[in-house]
């Protein structure tokens, strides 16, 4: 049983979804409570895999019994248990606020589940994959289900569906290139067995290719500027329920990739003479400025939000571009961090309208507890304790600090002014302003209010609690990128 | 001289440009197959050596160095099923495109999007 822990994360959501369809054709009704209780199972079960590898140490779990380098092995350390169980959490609040929204915009639900839970096996399978291009087929697995549910949508969600399909493919193809260059230098593609073959090979010109091609490959799936286009009409014009399942977990599950792929297994990336951290960080703090001022200047909620995800996740790029121990801790509980916060907002946006133009504020004025769930996300994002956003953002301008980048310092603190203008921007006028339109939408459902208030649980919890977070997850996480 | 390498290449550049310059949704499209087309003949290169033959065919006693190494054939099959995948998907959404647009450029769709209205 101590072994299979690994794997039952990606089973139960695949299981889950196949069975989806079958069961439509009895009770269509039954398709959103096996959803959610099918991401809850999974949560439940990364809960305790972490707890597991916590205490006993890294599990592997080699598949159909075929030992590695040959075989495709599964393997759960401190930082992939701490992601799985951030996604599985997340997308089991957005699948449980999804199903009124769902409804409500007239998805064929056990079509949409089916694929909302294929999105959550690709991710968590791509995060417990210890095989190169088993990540690939896993990355392919979660984009395909998210264009046809972004496409879902109809009308202009189509037109952003079918550019999502052409960068996500190059993304994906990018990243399987760079492992076709590595696997030709190595010979290998199992993650352990490559890293410990880079030292011999870190000269060559094809693994630099490969690193480059990676990093391209994955650095786009995360939508980390330059190469961001794809995302803000995505997450604009997608369904809500969409949305607000994938702008918190997706870009999560590719910067927990770039994470693994570049410091654990092609490390050391700084000695081949192409500083890849040092781009990797001006990259993050390029997207922080970037998306915060697009933010501001955005007249739909929506897509302020798709912007400030660019700036979000621009700061897991700095963590991870620093690579120093702080940086890394901060990288990781922003990880955390910007998956809770980002669900609480798209699905507190989501609950107030499809699409919420700020011409037509105050819509919100009769939601409460949705005004104030965003208030507290809205602080998560711009830094203010008790909420997690603090503390990430304060491991990071450690990290900053220890390796002298007085610029990213000041890029991260201007960060949260910018966050702060947006963030109240967009609380203000869809919470309170006057409405243009003589109609305020109710509160939302229970099932919606259940999980938002969760979430924003979560989110000064994450805070509160952050000190256990770090000294027993993430320290245990950080020394193995050594 | 790698030439076929260099053919990949060609190709990969050849999707690359298609997929980035062409303003044609269905075009786009192509230039998309293009680019993993070319990504799994680099694989299948990598695999190929003079005189070998195939590790299914060969006889019993040949020895490793005169078989082709089938793993990138393996990879490869399973990327041709996630390309097959991808089209099916993005063929779907072209389709319901072009019922809701009336055309696969992107600029006239791209006006189409801005005239409706977007308020709730």
């Amino acid at each position: 049983m101590h072994r299979q822990l690994a794997i039952l994360p990606v089973l139960v959501p695949l299981v889950a979804a196949l069975i989806q369809p079958i069961l439509a054709l009895a009770s269509p009704a039954a398709a959103w409570p096996i959803a959610v209780a099918a991401a809850a199972v999974t949560t439940v079960l990364a809960t305790i895999a972490l707890a597991a590898v916590l205490t006993g140490g890294t599990i592997r779990y080699p598949l159909g019994g075929w030992e590695p380098p040959w075989g495709i092995e599964v393997v759960l350390d401190p930082l992939s248990g701490f992601t799985v169980m951030v996604l599985a959490a997340v997308a089991t609040a957005s699948l449980l606020a999804g199903g009124p929204q769902a409804r409500a915009y007239g998805a064929r639900e056990p079509i949409y589940y089916a694929l909302a839970l294929i999105v959550l096996t690709g991710l968590i399978g791509m995060v417990v994959s210890g095989d190169l291009f088993n990540v690939f087929v896993f990355l392919e697995l979660s984009s395909i289900a998210s264009y046809a549910l972004v496409g879902s949508g109809g009308g202009r969600a189509l037109a952003a569906a079918f550019r999502y399909v052409i960068l996500g493919t190059m993304g994906a193809s990018f990243y399987l290139l760079g492992v076709g260059f590595l696997y030709a230098v190595t010979g290998t593609l199992n993650m352990a067995d490559l890293a410990a073959r880079v030292p011999d090979v870190s000269g060559s010109s094809l693994y630099l290719g490969g690193v480059v091609l990676i990093a391209i490959g994955l650095a786009l799936k995360m939508g980390l500027f330059p190469l961001h286009w794809w995302l803000p009409d995505v997450y604009t014009y997608a369904p809500s329920p969409v949305a607000s399942l994938l702008a918190p977990i997706a870009t999560k599950a590719a910067a927990y990739m770039v994470a693994r792929i570049l410091l654990y297994v092609l490390r050391p990336v700084e000695a081949v003479g192409l500083p890849v951290g040092t781009i990797l960080a001006w990259a993050g703090g390029l997207s922080i400025l970037f998306g915060g001022i697009l933010a501001i200047r955005q007249t739909d909620a929506r897509r302020l939000l798709a912007y400030s995800s660019v700036g979000q996740v621009g700061y897991i790029g700095v963590g991870l571009g620093l690579a120093n121990d702080a940086a890394l801790v901060g990288a990781y509980l922003h990880i955390l961090n910007h998956a809770l916060l980002k669900a609480a907002l798209f699905i507190a946006v989501g609950a107030t309208a499809l699409h919420v133009g700020f011409r037509t504020g105050g819509l919100g004025r009769g939601m409460p507890v949705t005004a104030t769930v965003a208030v507290v996300a809205g602080l998560s994002a711009v830094g203010v304790p008790p909420a997690g956003g603090f503390f990430s953002k304060w491991y990071l301008l450690q990290g900053t600090l220890e390796a002298r980048q007085p610029l990213l310092t000041v890029v991260i603190l201007l960060g949260s002014l910018l966050a702060v203008a947006y963030m109240y921007r967009l609380t203000e006028t869809v919470w309170r302003g006057q409405s243009a339109v003589p109609r305020v939408t109710p509160e939302a459902q229970p099932a919606v209010l259940i999980s938002l208030v969760v979430l924003a649980f979560a989110i000064v919890a994450a805070g509160v609690g952050n000190t256990a977070i770090v000294s027993h997850v993430l320290t245990a996480a950080v020394p193995s990128a050594r | 001289m790698n030439y076929p390498y260099w053919a990949a290449i060609a190709l990969l550049m050849l999707g690359l440009y298609t997929m980035i310059a062409q303003a044609n949704y269905f075009k786009k499209f192509i230039g998309m197959t293009i680019f993993q087309s070319a990504i799994i003949l680099f694989f299948l290169l990598t695999s190929v050596k003079r005189d070998a033959t195939l590790p299914v065919v060969a006889t019993p006693g040949t020895p490793s160095a005169a078989m082709m190494n089938p793993l990138p054939h393996a990879l490869m099959l399973t990327a041709i099923v996630v390309a097959v995948a991808t089209a099916g998907v993005a063929f779907a959404i072209l389709v319901r495109l072009y019922a809701t647009y009336g055309s696969l450029e992107e600029g006239v769709i791209a006006a189409r999007v801005t005239a409706e209205p977007h308020e709730p």
